[in-house]
């Protein structure tokens, strides 16, 4: 058993194939949970490395910053794309609610790990307490990316003026405010297109993770890991929560930095 | 409905103050990696310099949130290879995909 790993008791009634031995020196679950990550890990690096692939198929936006218009003949520059503010509206503030976006989620990481450290104690007061910061912590990014995601559909007051071939297969010529699947303000429609479904696949993520949280949660409180003897489900869904927060980083990377 | 017993028959162990600081100091390096690339996007010219330091330090960060806040250094060596090995493919991935962007971008444009 590895140094931070919480002791639980092989069960004799599992057999050698169900779980009752451990060659890994990890348990059943957590063993399964850390191969699905993997496979997790495989499914949003094919996602990431796509939009890498798509960026570069694009000219980059290459003139001075502050006359940036969206074109969907180049790429669009994230800190002139995300710049909004809620309650702010025309300040122009590049990347700083996605800054806070990703201090609340690195923040809600290690709340999450005090929580796998206090379970490792078997002490369910501080589990009960870092897995409520926790579960705030996911439930305050998913409302900040409700607000992105609103921002980003409605548009600016300007919109951009641009040429594409709408739904019916027409060539158009007009202000466009916002962003669909179909055509957006920013840059290619293909800019919007992977935004909406990588973002979204993540934040998909997030809320799964959001109601283990607080399942975890609830079952820490009314004691249901003591009864059991161990608290190595804290351990599991920690997991699961810091894998959210991992590919954040990536996503932060690519979409906001790159 | 049973009236459930809400008191823990586990020993409860003190907690470990060398482990908490280490956690604590983790998320100060991920903090202070995090406003570096801030600090970077607003004053560096954009190119390939800046992505490739953009990613490094994303990688880095990665590092630290595996090894420290998923204790997947702790792990026996057998499960931390076969959860890293594998990303060795993502590599490749990367490689292809950017080459085949590249030539895209060239077709096109």
């Amino acid at each position: 058993m590895s140094a931070h790993s919480t002791a639980i008791e092989v069960s004799t009634k599992r057999g050698i194939w169900g779980g009752g031995n451990e060659p890994l020196k990890a348990s059943y679950g957590k063993l399964m949970m850390w191969f699905f990550l993997l496979s997790d890990i495989f499914t949003f690096a094919a996602f990431l490395i796509t939009y890498l692939a798509i960026r570069v198929s694009y000219p980059a936006y290459a003139g001075a910053a502050e006359t940036f218009t969206g074109s969907n003949e180049y790429w669009p520059v994230p800190e002139l794309v995300f710049e909004a503010l809620p309650f702010l509206h025309g300040v122009h503030a590049p990347l700083i609610f996605v800054g806070i976006m990703t201090f609340i989620l690195i923040a809600s990481s290690v709340t999450m790990v005090l929580a796998v450290e206090a379970g490792h104690r078997n002490d369910r007061n501080d589990v009960v307490k870092w897995m409520l910061w926790t579960l705030l912590g996911g439930i305050t990014f998913l409302s900040c990316q409700a607000w992105e995601w609103s921002h980003f559909i409605h548009g600016t007051d300007g919109g951009s003026l641009l040429t594409y071939v709408n739904g019916l297969g027409q060539n158009v010529t007009e202000t466009v405010f916002g962003a669909n699947l179909m055509v957006n303000e920013y840059g290619p429609a293909a800019f919007a297109q992977l935004f909406f479904f990588i973002t979204g696949f993540h934040g998909f993520h997030v809320t799964i993770g959001v109601f283990l949280l607080f399942l975890c949660f609830y079952q820490a409180a009314v004691g249901v890991y003591d009864k059991r003897g161990h608290y190595e489900m804290v351990e599991k869904i920690g997991l699961y929560w810091h894998f959210v927060d991992l590919v954040w980083v990536f996503v932060f990377t690519l979409f906001y930095l790159i | 409905m049973e009236v459930q017993d809400t008191k823990s028959t586990l020993e409860v162990a003190p907690r470990n103050e060398e482990k908490i600081k280490k956690i604590w100091k983790t998320a100060f390096i991920l903090l202070a990696i995090t406003v570096a690339e801030f600090i970077m996007a607003f004053t560096m010219d954009r190119g390939i310099l800046l992505y490739s330091l953009f990613i490094i330090l994303t990688i880095w960060k990665a590092k630290y949130i595996m090894m420290e806040f998923m204790h997947l250094g702790d792990e026996a060596k057998p499960l931390f290879y076969s959860i890293i090995v594998p990303l060795i493919f993502l590599v490749w991935l990367v490689i292809a995909l950017i080459k085949e962007g590249s030539d895209i971008f060239l077709m096109r444009w």
